[in-house]
């Protein structure tokens, strides 16, 4: 005999009115968005055309970059709450495999950057496996300790440039060896890698995944008494999260045309990237993008007016910006503008009485 | 036939402590029943053995006839078996309805498929006003409910309900019996630990009553409430 479990069945059925709940004002806030999406590509786009300096435009591709490892980052350290810091290993790793594969056997970069990608994910996978059993803080430790791992390897290891590093020819250039003598074309890059991390992250966030991810977030045990497999989950998350910032690596490579542990594999580049999504608003698509633009102009700023006393004042300056953050509006940058909207938009309603 | 739960001699060892020793009962299809007995008993050890999140020292549990003890939790929310926890365990980040749609996702990985379903259950536990609402918001009471809905989201055979009535006032005790009564109609059976004896004693088709980690009843809430070792139970010896 079969339950009679059916009648539960409500796939297929009708919503009686007025269940769905209202949302009046839905259709004008996505003319909004597309509104707001569309200004900010275009400034985006062609912004660099109106900075003639080449630091300047440095400044920015410093942005972009920061932003995109800070987008690839938030995949596993803000949807699904496993904060990593040893992420520093996925950008290392995909900046060493395209290089090593373009120095060693002629591999195109672009192919090289999926190749890091691919094994990066592999690398996590490995990583992951043990690693995520651990919880919260205890991860973290483990990641740090991976990262550390990974830095040592590279640091002794001959065939990678152990600690001197390794330099790109610059015989060949142009798009299809990802080697430019000006800024402009890593500008573009970058910006459209960026706009690549953010596409995956929209697609997680409005997806099955996004809604695991917060589930494992919030309550772990809750989310696997609904069937959610929490080390399947995870991983998954890893895999986003450690591809892009392996891609991120890759273009670091081409841009700088030097890699060497200490810039690619270093640990606070993986505080950096936990940093600018943390500052920005954990978990939400654009925190990390607000973020990286605040801490780089923070970063960068400081050095100009206190970089020269010799003294670290610059980096006391950007710890008292980034600790008054944390203290005081711990949502993020992201989470104080919807404070600021909303204050605005209540205030609006209130003269419309 | 076979009955839908069955719990055969299982215990449950932590070191040198013995929380279940040799428990067997069956939960019958579309039955309620009710596993009752005083603090540390038990009951939630046993709860957990079922979903999955202990497995049993000894002793097998079958589900419709297929074994399920040491399955991992994921596993038996796939094969049946929904719970909710002691504290609601609410996804805070979450509104109410997506709380529930991250249950239905389990069978149709469609988000506008588990909307629908979600708005459906909230409807039935009471909660359809409040679908988009941030879930952490919700009252205790509501907050039980909106685990419910959530656990019922996976169409599941047999549901776990952990303390569904502690703590709440007699009104919203009211609103669980009713809840647990239309989940009954809709032919999924119900296995439910509770200290609120006046909300389970009713509704339940049997009851089974632990202590010390043994069975020292089973049988119709009359049987059982006149049953002198369970009396000894509840107001000591």
């Amino acid at each position: 005999m079969k339950p009679p479990k059916e009648t539960l069945d409500m796939n297929t059925l009708t919503l009686p009115a007025g269940a769905r709940g209202d949302a009046p004002a839905r259709p004008k806030k996505l003319h909004w968005n597309i509104a707001l999406w569309m200004l900010g590509s275009i400034v985006l786009l062609v912004l660099p055309l109106f900075i003639d300096s080449p630091s300047h435009q440095n400044l920015l591709i410093l942005i972009l970059m920061a932003a995109q490892l800070g987008v690839a980052w938030n995949i596993l350290g803000g949807f699904a709450g496993q904060v990593s810091l040893g992420h520093a290993a996925f950008f290392g790793i995909g900046a060493y495999t395209s290089t090593m594969l373009l120095m060693n056997f002629g591999v195109n970069p672009w192919l090289g950057a999926l190749a890091g990608g691919a094994l990066s994910v592999a690398v996590g996978t490995v990583i992951g496996w043990p690693t995520f059993r651990l919880k919260g803080h205890y991860f973290t430790m483990a990641t740090i300790a991976i990262g550390e791992l990974v830095q040592i390897v590279f640091n002794n290891w001959d065939a990678a440039g152990s600690a001197v590093g390794l330099t790109i020819p610059m015989d060949k250039q142009g798009i299809g060896m990802m080697i430019f003598a000006g800024k402009l074309p890593y500008y573009y890059l970058a910006l459209g890698l960026l706009a690549i991390s953010l596409g995956v992250s929209w697609w997680i966030s409005r997806s099955f995944l996004g809604y695991y991810f917060r589930a494992i977030k919030d309550e772990p045990d809750a989310a696997r008494s609904l069937g959610v497999s929490l080390t399947k989950y995870k991983l998954v998350a890893l895999g986003f999260s450690s591809f892009l910032a392996a891609l991120g690596g890759s273009l670091y490579a081409q841009k700088e045309l030097y890699i060497d542990p200490n810039s690619v594999l270093h640990t606070g580049l993986s505080i950096k990237m936990a940093l600018v999504s943390i500052l920005g608003g954990v978990g939400s698509l654009f925190g990390p993008v607000v973020g990286a633009a605040a801490f780089t102009l923070i970063e960068e700023g400081s050095r100009i007016l206190f970089g020269g006393t010799g003294r670290g004042t610059d980096l006391i300056v950007q710890a008292v910006i980034i600790i008054a953050i944390a203290v005081y509006k711990p949502s993020g940058l992201i989470g104080w503008g919807r404070e600021i909207k909303d204050m605005v938009l209540r205030r609006k309603q209130g003269d419309a009485k | 036939m076979t009955e839908l739960l069955e719990v055969r001699s299982v215990t449950k060892r932590f070191g040198g402590l013995v929380a279940n020793d040799d428990v067997s009962f069956t939960v019958g299809r579309g039955q309620i029943v009710g596993l009752i007995g005083p603090n540390g008993a038990g009951k939630t050890t046993m709860f957990n053995c079922v979903a999955g999140y202990f497995a049993p020292t000894e002793g097998e549990i079958h589900l419709d006839g297929h074994p399920v003890h040491g399955l991992s939790p994921e596993h038996c929310a796939k094969v049946g078996i929904a719970r909710t926890f002691q504290v609601a365990r609410t996804f805070t980040s979450m509104s109410v309805a997506e709380n529930v749609m991250v249950g239905a996702l389990m069978l149709r990985r469609n988000t506008t498929l588990a909307r629908s379903k979600a708005m459906e259950l909230l409807d039935f536990v009471g909660l359809a006003r409040h679908a988009d609402r941030a879930a952490g918001t919700l009252t205790v009471s509501e907050q039980r409910r909106l685990a419910v809905a959530r656990a019922l989201a996976l169409s599941p055979k047999l549901l776990l309900m952990d303390e569904v009535m502690a703590g709440l006032n007699p009104t919203e005790v009211r609103e669980a019996v009713d809840v647990v009564l239309k989940i009954r109609a809709q032919g999924i059976s119900c296995l439910i630990v509770e200290h609120v004896l006046e909300g389970i004693m009713p509704i339940a088709d049997r009851i089974v009553v632990l202590d010390y980690g043994k069975k020292i009843a089973d049988g119709t809430p009359a049987q059982v409430s006149r049953d002198d070792r369970v009396i000894a139970a509840y107001l000591g010896e």
